[in-house]
């Protein structure tokens, strides 16, 4: 279980980037949902943190293949593997990623 | 439309098979390629395969499933030699003929070569098989590395070549790098970027020749200097592979010409890609090449355009650590600004920047180096106007 920040500090609509190994990329969708996907897109080289988040999907910013933050699953071309989702949880105002290592790497 | 043949298995090629099956073509589907390889992705050649950081499974567009869910009869290693549009028949290098009713031209572009770059040593960088070749050779140990030209290929290759520890010169014409592509204003900042990777830039002198008797040993620059060098990487841009097509009737200048919906005047030929020059303008984009397909293939099926691309140009760069993208219409004269971030002389700050380039009060184009979610967010904006502005422009 990995401390990432309070949760005021996580606006709505914003996203934060964790220096795990592999990185994960923490999201707080418009209507406040906390997602936690692996931030590297199964694509090409590419922070999915900086991405562009809608609803519950994040489109990669270098060429737009778009992921599922619920299921990690690409929804769209150039990217064709999953990311690896994992679970958040907020304890005493604090976000916290819960670290899957079962599902395998996203690679 | 009974059979579709597709010239060309890169990228916009194979786009366009998976829009003709999407789109419900269900007859025969042809996929000619020059190249004996499945359709692969070419940005990585000169940044992490180059490099070694990814390995050649990871440059492959497609796999098994998908391969047999288009269900494509692919004729890979063989170059279309001709196109006859009368008899509408593909004609094959090795003498083959493929009857079609139906033609996607997606051949792309080939590199650019210089006079005497048949020396052991002297490459260009377009193909796997290229990368391949540059990579044995960088792998032979510390060599004196001389690229011939500062766009990006030259700027990436040169970036790749120095993180393995080589001794790396740029050689490139003009006064500053990436001039038309970036503007006056912002092309300074690659060339900090070169200096800031320890790579030597030399600018304002192009190349008179190369030496060497069977192994290239040197270049020798208009200015009468000459660079010793092991390897020499030619990157000189690319031209569009058209050059089968002459004797058709398709009308050729700088790519095949046509429409905004990649129509030529041919209703039963379309084009994509690198090759296509579509409304008056040819973009060699990654972007464009995945972007075009779905047009092209929604014209090719309905015998007439029915849908225009409308493509904002975008494309991006990874050279020296730093991440380069622009997206929009640039113009000389165009007000440059710096909106975010930092950059001086000596290149972009820590935390990069944005630049937006403005006509008559509003952006038409924005450059972000190291500064993604400012990009990004211009970038939207500016694909937002465009929609919103949509002209049909002049063929």
């Amino acid at each position: 279980m990995i401390p990432v920040c309070r949760l005021e500090d996580l606006p709505e609509g914003e996203s934060v980037r964790i220096d795990t190994s592999p990185p994960v990329a923490v999201f707080r969708t418009e209507d406040g949902g906390l997602y936690a996907i692996d931030d590297t897109c199964t694509h090409q080289d590419a922070s999915l943190s900086e991405g562009w988040l809608e609803g519950c999907l994040v489109e990669c910013p270098l060429h737009a293949a778009s992921f599922d933050l619920r299921t990690g699953e690409p929804t769209c071309l150039p990217a064709r593997r999953p990311v690896r989702t994992h679970r958040v949880t907020v304890d005493d105002g604090v976000v916290h990623v819960h670290l899957d290592a079962e599902k395998g790497t996203a690679a | 439309m009974r059979t579709v043949t597709i010239v060309g298995a890169s990228l916009s090629g194979l786009y366009a098979a998976r829009e003709l099956r999407a789109q419900g073509f269900d007859g025969r589907l042809v996929i000619v390629g020059e190249e004996p390889h499945r359709p692969y992705d070419r940005p990585p050649l000169s940044k992490d395969f180059l490099t070694g950081r990814t390995g050649e499974d990871r440059l492959a567009l497609t796999d098994a499933e998908e391969t047999a869910g288009l269900d494509a009869e692919w004729l890979l290693g063989v170059r279309a030699r001709g196109l006859d549009t009368r008899g509408r028949t593909v004609l094959l290098d090795d003498g083959r003929t493929v009857s079609t009713d139906g033609v996607v031209i997606a051949t792309g572009a080939t590199a650019r070569r210089l006079p005497g770059d048949h020396l052991t040593g002297v490459h260009t960088l377009r193909t796997l098989d290229d990368a391949r070749a540059l990579r044995a050779d960088l792998a032979r140990g510390p060599r004196r590395v001389v690229v011939i030209g500062g766009g990006f290929i030259g700027a990436e290759t040169a970036s790749s070549c120095a993180r393995l520890g080589h001794a790396v010169t740029v050689v490139e014409a003009a006064p500053l790098p990436l001039v038309p592509q970036l503007g006056p204003e912002t092309a300074a900042v690659c060339a900090a970027l070169h200096r800031r990777g320890g790579v030597e830039l030399i600018t304002g002198t192009g190349v008179g020749g190369l030496h060497g008797a069977a192994a290239v040993t040197g270049v020798a620059l208009s200015d009468g200097r000459t660079l010793p060098a092991d390897t020499v990487i030619v990157g000189i841009g690319a031209a569009p592979a058209t050059s089968w097509l002459l004797g058709s009737t398709l009308a050729l200048h700088d790519g095949v010409l046509c429409d905004d919906g990649c129509a030529t005047a041919l209703p039963q030929v379309v084009a994509v890609g690198d090759v296509a020059r579509v409304g008056g303008t040819r973009a060699e984009h990654w972007t464009s090449a995945t972007e075009q397909p779905r047009v092209a293939v929604t014209n090719l099926l309905a015998g007439r355009t029915l849908a225009t691309v409308r493509t904002l140009p975008y494309f991006w760069s990874d050279q020296y650590g730093s991440r380069i993208q622009f997206a929009g219409h640039r113009r000389d004269g165009d007000t440059v600004r710096l909106t975010e971030g930092e950059c001086t002389d000596d290149g972009p700050g820590e935390a990069g920047f944005l630049a937006r380039y403005e006509r008559d009060g509003r952006t038409v184009a924005v450059l972000g180096v190291d500064r993604p979610r400012a990009f990004l967010r211009a970038r939207r904006e500016l694909q937002r106007d465009e929609r919103e502005r949509a002209v049909p422009a002049a063929l």
